[in-house]
């Protein structure tokens, strides 16, 4: 027999035990008879030879070796019966550790894959991200130019790749679909170090200008569009009008965290002898590199830096391509999850908070059921229960308590990473890797035993020292001293945590509400914004044909009912799309040495009407000024031109943006108001903006603003209309509010405040919860002395303010205590603050009157029913 | 009369005097203690409560194998066997406490030899 089949069959083996004894005791009686020793004395002496057969049967279980599980078992089941009995002492600690540990689990699992697990890609923390550095250490987008100089100079990189976003219209057989897809260069895989699994990498031969159509496919589109066809590659699709040949299809667990929606992926194609006028100079564009084997991320950007300080003549550079501001060059993983790792560390701080309260909270419980046990624990004693025996008791209780917490909040997880999906800013990089896996149950489940033996271990320290004698006689359910103490100081930091708690929740909320508050410098109500794009090369070959669409779009759409004006515009602020930065030449520049780089945007007259952009001097653009003209025209925004001309008049003079130097000078014709191009919080950008038809080449695509007399979105559908009336093929997407751009652009900050507001409701609940019970606790205790105390004329006033006073003071305790683990702990929600001290003084008075106030709550019941406390009835009940 | 208890016998021994009373045949508890105390003429006696604890242990260890039979007087009872890896034990433990015991002799007959 094994060990489980001892254990499983043990009532068998109980019965064979008692056999096997009993007839060795009428074996030896029988022999003692046989001897002439009369029947009774021989059945005493054959029981006490062989020294009492219960500690026989003792010994022999012993020796089974399966003891210390029957004795778990056994716990275990009587541990159950406990909680059986007590349903809403379970029913409280299981859902409040379940709150707490299916917190935990559910951020877990959206910072395990972000933050801790590895990119899924081989040694990926060899793959760099490489931007210019501005100035004033902003990270800018690459040019072709600087691609080509790093990929030949640079020897400690195996790799280096550049892509830009790009959204072909996949037509065929079904209906036409609008695809987020890359335009990359031919390594772009290479450094990724992913390849197709079926058919084959892009050639870099192919990566020319004017070279063949190629493209690699997602396994999503694959089957989406062409069933999983395995013959597809070599065969053409037709994408904008244009046929592509399928090179490959990347595998199904390749994971773009690059471009997460991008499906489809062609060949930059850009020119290798870098025209001036082309695109090949304009920083546009996102830059990855491989490190070889051997090197360190560090030494490669010391390389880096030291190749963008020393031009060499081969290689020409455009003058804001300079890169006299080095390169910033970061690993990958830093790269992507930089812009969400604030938030998700804050919220990561928050709901261990929370799951801290909880197991104080639930603590306290046990300890409070303790105490009410202590009878029990005593007469276990007397009845020869060891101590070690009645700990892990208490150790078993507790762990199976945590243990369906555990599974209910497992639950909880899976509902809340589902919550956490949909609340998560847009730029929350991994999302497809957001689940409950294995790492993640291993988490929660190495969680609930630890909070298990945590919560069980204090009471049974205090077990470890019951008085026998006192424990036997006191019937009553009166807590001793040290019990009381630690039940104290544990609804003292329960209140604390809480507060913590709520000092985050009310600095981000303080935040978010300054934000909005922040002029956008645009008006963004009744605007309705959309991209609109010419995908057809073939109807649309040349510049004018795709300025004559887009003419005939904006006139269809100012034509529609409620339609106030219409305006193009190639850089909607706000949209998180990235900025197009060029740099410039000023005709008499004050300050040769400094960065001229500015926004280019390029837009339609009536756009600053629009979007209610204010003229500050000068004019605006004319229609007369989407006509070719020698000297182009240009608006600047208002502090770019403080800057650059400080009191001059700008008006008039002369600048140079994008282009090769001897094109002709544009010329200043006005000044605009400042516009937060990127985010509300990181405040205005230089602009420079030109007409559509008057830049180096037709835009495309544009975003179509419309402000309109109703609401904006009702308009949609109508402009949409109108629009494909001119050409029913061209593809419209991202249709929005300019409102809820504006709502967009903080996500994430809405999404810590959002899970930090959750997080700080439930601590100030369970820390209500937490007060209540223990000056209930403490009411029940003191009965009798308020019975006295009644009955010596105290009043009820009295006896109400003793209550009161109890709360108050542990309250005002651990308020002093979280106030000052908040001064601490708000530096590290600092990034995520906007226009609020992290030591405000509203937020910490007003959380701290909230507090005040659930905490007055959660006393006044208790309070309320020892005042009712009829002395009389109480004296005679003791 | 000179009495062995459990403790006076030296580690281990228990089990193989059990191992080697097993080996001779079939044999239930109660004639094991019989048997041993028979053989070492009373020398050997072992406490009774400590035969059955062992003889579980070695049961599970699987030295030993148990079944029930009815005994010659009609009654069900619970019979020992000596299992083969119970037979290798006794048999490797027979010759580990047969060179101990010769060794432990020369050393007392050295001493003896010495102090003529």
């Amino acid at each position: 027999m094994n060990w489980w089949q001892r254990l499983w069959r043990r009532r068998e083996m109980e019965e064979h035990l008692d056999k096997e004894v009993q007839f060795h005791i009428e074996q030896h009686a029988a022999d003692l008879m046989a001897r002439g020793i009369d029947p009774e004395d021989a059945q005493r002496r054959a029981r006490l030879e062989i020294g009492g057969p219960e500690q026989v049967k003792e010994s022999c279980r012993d020796a089974r070796g399966t003891r210390w599980l029957e004795e778990l078992l056994q716990d275990s089941r009587y541990g159950a019966r406990v909680l059986r009995q007590n349903p809403g002492f379970a029913a409280i600690g299981v859902m409040t550790l379940a709150l707490g540990i299916g917190g935990t689990t559910a951020i877990f699992s959206a910072i395990n894959p972000i933050l801790f697990e590895p990119l899924p890609y081989p040694h990926a923390e060899r793959i760099a991200t490489v931007w210019y550095e501005g100035a004033d250490g902003s990270r800018g987008p690459q040019s072709f130019g600087t691609y080509r100089e790093l990929a030949a100079r640079s020897r400690m990189f195996d790799a280096f790749a550049v892509f830009k976003p790009w959204q072909p219209t996949l037509t065929g057989a079904s209906q036409p679909e609008r695809l987020d897809g890359q335009r990359v260069t031919a390594t772009y895989f290479r450094v990724l170090g992913v390849a197709p699994a079926l058919g084959h990498d892009f050639d870099p031969a192919d990566d020319r200008s004017r070279g063949p159509n190629m493209v690699i496919l997602s396994n999503t589109v694959w089957q989406r569009r062409f069933h999983s066809d395995r013959t597809i590659t070599g065969h053409q699709i037709t994408l904008n009008d244009n046929l592509y040949t399928v090179a490959g299809v990347m595998p199904a667990a390749f994971e773009n965290v690059l471009a997460p929606s991008a499906e489809i992926w062609s060949l930059l194609q850009y020119d290798d002898s870098l025209p001036a006028n082309g695109p090949e100079w304009g920083q546009h564009l996102s830059m990855v590199a491989r490190l070889r084997p051997g090197f360190a991320m560090e030494q490669g950007k010391r390389e880096l830096d030291e190749i963008a300080h020393i031009p060499v003549p081969e290689f020409s550079r455009a003058p804001w391509c300079s890169m006299n501001h080095g390169l910033i060059v970061n690993a990958l993983q830093e790269d992507v999850t930089r812009g969400v790792k604030p938030a998700l560390l804050a919220v990561w701080g928050a709901v261990i908070l929370v799951l801290a309260i909880a197991c104080v909270n639930v603590a306290n419980l046990v300890l409070a059921r303790g105490a009410q046990r202590r009878g029990e624990f005593a007469m276990r004693t007397a009845l020869g229960a060891g101590r070690t025996r009645l700990v892990r008791q208490l150790l078993v209780e507790s762990l199976l308590l945590t243990l369906m917490g555990g599974a209910l909040g497992m639950v909880l997880a899976g509902m809340g990473v589902r919550a956490l999906v949909a609340l998560s800013p847009p730029d929350l990089p991994r999302l497809a890797a957001i689940q409950v896996n294995l790492p993640v149950f291993i988490f929660g489940f190495g969680v609930t035993i630890l909070i298990g033996l945590a919560v069980g271990l204090i009471p049974a320290l205090h077990v470890s020292h019951v008085d026998l004698h006192t424990g036997l006689q006191q019937s009553s359910r009166r807590s001793t001293g040290g019990q009381r103490l630690t039940r104290r100081a544990l609804v003292v930091t329960e209140v604390a945590l809480a507060l913590l708690l709520l000092v985050g929740a009310g600095l981000l909320l303080r935040s978010l509400g300054r934000l909005f508050a922040v002029a956008a410098g645009f008006n963004p109500s009744h605007v309705l914004a959309m991209q609109v794009q010419v995908s057809s090369a073939r109807r649309f070959p040349n510049s004018p044909a795709i300025h004559r669409f887009y003419a005939q779009a904006l006139d269809a759409v100012t034509h529609v009912p409620g339609v106030e004006r219409a305006a193009f515009t190639s850089q909607l602020p706000l949209n998180g799309d990235p900025l197009e930065i060029y740099g410039g030449h000023f005709e008499k520049d004050n300050n040769p040495g400094e960065s001229n780089a500015a926004v280019r945007s390029a837009v339609t007259p009536g756009y600053f009407e629009l979007m209610g952009i204010p003229l500050i001097r000068g004019r605006l653009f004319s229609p007369l000024d989407m006509e070719p003209s020698a000297a182009r025209p240009v608006l600047i925004n208002q502090s770019f031109a403080r800057r650059k001309f400080s009191g001059h008049d700008p008006i008039g003079k002369r600048v140079r943006f994008g282009g090769s130097d001897n094109r002709p000078w544009d010329v200043i014709v006005g000044v605009v108001g400042d516009v937060n191009q990127m985010s509300l919080a990181a405040g205005q950008a230089d602009t420079v903006y030109v007409t559509t038809a008057q830049w180096l080449w037709a835009d495309n695509p544009l975003w179509l603003v419309v402000r309109s007399h109703g609401d904006a979105a009702q308009i949609a559908p109508a402009v949409k209309k109108a629009i494909w009336s001119v050409d029913k093929d061209q593809p419209i997407v991202r249709v929005a509010t300019m409102e809820s751009i504006v709502a967009a652009s903080a996500a994430q900050r809405r999404f810590a405040l959002t899970l930090f507001e959750a997080f700080a409701l439930a601590a100030l609940l369970l820390a209500g919860i937490g007060m209540f019970g223990i000056l209930s606790g403490s009411v029940t205790e003191r009965v009798r002395e308020i019975g006295v105390r009644s009955a010596l004329g105290a009043s009820r006033g009295d006896i109400l303010a003793l209550v009161i006073r109890e709360g108050m003071t542990l309250t005002g305790l651990g308020a002093a205590l979280g106030l000052g683990g908040a001064v601490i702990a708000s530096r590290f929600l600092v990034s995520l603050l906007f226009g609020v001290s992290r030591l405000d003084l509203v937020t910490y008075l007003g959380v701290t009157a909230l507090l005040g106030g659930v905490s007055a709550v959660a006393c006044w019941i208790p309070a309320w029913r020892a005042m009712r406390v009829d002395p009389a009835i109480t004296l005679r009940a003791e | 009369m000179l009495m062995m208890t459990k403790s006076d016998l030296p580690q281990g021994t228990l089990d193989l005097l059990i191992l080697k009373v097993v080996a001779l045949g079939p044999v239930h508890g109660y004639a094991i203690a019989q048997r041993l105390q028979q053989v070492s003429r009373d020398v050997v006696q072992v406490p009774q409560g400590s035969l059955y604890p062992a003889l579980h242990r070695l049961e599970n260890r699987g030295l030993l194998s148990a079944g029930w039979k009815e005994t010659e007087t009609g009654r069900e009872a619970k019979f020992y066997n000596l299992t083969r890896k119970g037979r290798a034990q006794l048999e490797k433990e027979t010759a580990s406490w047969e060179r101990l015991t010769t060794a432990v002799g020369l050393i007392l007959r050295l001493s003896e030899g010495g102090s003529k």
